[in-house]
């Protein structure tokens, strides 16, 4: 009886093992775009600077969000997350002669919007590229440069809803996730900021009619809007302007001039522009001119 | 700690929105757990097994699925509250907070009902039996005899049972209530980078807070209907 048992319980380990090992083989290739690793690029940074340190080590970690399709998502079978955060956060990692694509040299780790800055003041995190808004409260304690997007917050409804802009939902429940920003403008503007986990769940509770309408940035909602085409849209102005940019520590001023010169090469040899075209574009987004960086401050 | 006391107005509403959440919940899951107790220990044996599925269903699920079971399946099961809409001043109870109040209630009572069983368990058997004796028929032995001893009984579990229940109250965050715990996602978002201690601080006292008043009540309660023995 006993042996029974454990013969049954190595049979079921036996067989998510290869349940496990199916879903790998699933997705080999859809790491989105490929790029070009630069060879010794350790030589290329002076001795000191923590760019040197990560491409002498040959490791990395980028914080990325893994929740949100076109900017930073993760499956469940994905070895590697996608979307457009990820395809700059690649680029910089590819600068320093680290592949991206290998899970040993470069690990992607999850970060929400509570423990962004924690992340990168304990140095769990090298970088943070996950739709990281700048505000001048977290430049006083973590180092953020960019932008390498920027991005306003609309309104998505349902297809035969004859609401036109945010405004027409004064006093009304419209949903996002809790303890965004997204909310806090949604308050601003007169509505009732509905909190939910993610913004799935809002699209959720929009298509089964308990709130009238959801918001957050356009881009993300430009995502839901083609998953549920004709059933959904998305309505009125951006009343909001998110500038996203790229988190270091400020233990490594020295960063920001590296990431700067790398988001600079990147919108003038056009990666950037396929970087968009290649996570957001799919969702019928126009891919904009890039955004000028901020000047980085004097180290 | 500066960000909480620039808007205290939104702390308080918050808070209020936790204890609007907690007060109708206890409430109900306090009138529903009776039922369930009566139930279970009653003379009817569909009852007494219906309750004790119940009981063993509801209180071994976690309450984050039973708050998105409703949340999300509830609609397309035409579990809906669209309809309710009620405005007191400046808070706004809409179908999110019927689906909050009803994954709370479901969940609570089925602990008021096992606490109000211990409680059951405590009253001497010879108290029932006089009751039956004397010609009250189940529902009087349980009005009249039994549970008013059971509750003073069970009446420090069932505190701790609604102080569980105040703390639960922070899933509703995620559930489209702009209750406290959301409010302090909130700030965290906006200005975590500089004072995260001083606001996890500020919220972690408005819940003692609240506790602690509600603790104090029921040691009250408990030395009032303290029985003589």
């Amino acid at each position: 009886m006993r042996h029974t048992r454990i013969k049954a319980a190595i049979a079921v380990l036996g067989l998510s093992l290869s349940l496990a090992a199916c879903g790998d083989a699933g997705s080999d290739d859809d790491g989105g775009a490929d790029v070009e690793v630069k060879e010794n690029a350790a030589d290329e940074f002076d001795d000191g600077t923590y760019m040197k340190e990560l491409a002498e080590a040959g490791k990395i970690t980028v914080g990325v969000k893994y929740d949100q399709p076109g900017l930073g998502f993760k499956g469940a079978t994905d070895d590697i997350p996608s979307g457009f955060d990820v395809e700059i956060a690649k680029l910089l990692v590819a600068d320093l002669g680290i592949d991206p694509a290998d899970t040993d040299a470069t690990t992607w780790e999850e970060t929400i919007s509570d423990n962004r800055e924690p992340f990168l003041e304990q140095g769990k995190v090298d970088l943070v590229l996950a739709s990281y808004s700048i505000t001048d409260e977290r430049r006083q304690v973590v180092g953020q440069t960019g932008p390498y997007f920027t991005t306003g917050q609309q309104v998505l409804v349902k297809s035969d809803s004859d609401v036109e802009s945010i405004a027409d939902l004064k006093g009304e429940e419209v949903c996002s996730v809790t303890g965004s920003t997204s909310i806090d403008r949604i308050n601003e503007e007169g509505a009732k900021g509905v909190g939910f986990d993610s913004y799935s769940e809002c699209v959720q509770k929009v298509l089964d009619g308990t709130v009238s309408a959801m918001s957050t940035d356009g881009s993300i909602l430009a995502g839901f809007a083609a998953q549920n085409e004709g059933q959904l849209k998305v309505i009125g102005d951006e009343f909001s302007e998110e500038n996203i940019g790229v988190g270091y520590s400020l233990e490594h001023p020295e960063m920001c001039e590296w990431i700067n010169g790398v988001l600079e090469e990147s919108f003038e040899n056009g990666s950037w522009e396929k970087a968009f075209e290649d996570t957001l574009g799919p969702s019928g987004v126009e891919t904009p001119d890039p955004p000028t960086l901020d000047e980085c401050p004097a180290a | 700690m500066k960000a909480v006391f620039d808007e205290f107005d939104a702390y308080l509403q918050a808070f209020g929105y936790t204890l609007a959440l907690f007060l109708v919940s206890g409430v109900l899951s306090l009138l529903l757990g009776t039922v369930l107790v009566a139930m279970r220990v009653g003379p009817v044996a569909v009852l007494r097994s219906a309750a004790g599925v119940y009981v063993t269903v509801v209180r071994n699920t976690p309450l984050v699925i039973v708050f998105a079971f409703f949340s999300f399946a509830g609609p397309t099961l035409s579990i809906q509250f669209n309809w309710f809409k009620v405005s007191i001043g400046d808070y706004d109870f809409t179908s999110l907070f019927c689906y909050a109040v009803l994954s709370l209630t479901l969940y609570t009572s089925t602990f008021v009902c096992e606490a109000l069983r211990a409680g059951i368990n405590a009253v001497p058997l010879g108290q029932a039996e006089a009751a039956r004796a004397i010609g009250l028929p189940f529902g009087g032995v349980m009005r009249q005899v039994v549970l008013p001893l059971a509750f003073r009984a069970a009446l420090p579990p069932l505190a701790s049972v609604q102080i569980a229940l105040i703390k639960n109250t922070s899933v509703a965050a995620v559930f489209g209530i702009a209750e406290a715990t959301a409010n302090m996602r909130s700030l965290l978002n906006d200005f975590g980078a500089t004072q995260r201690f001083g606001i996890f601080a500020c919220f972690a006292l408005g819940y003692i807070v609240i506790v602690e008043v509600f603790s104090f009540l029921s040691y009250r309660l408990e030395r009032r209907w303290r029985v003589a023995t």
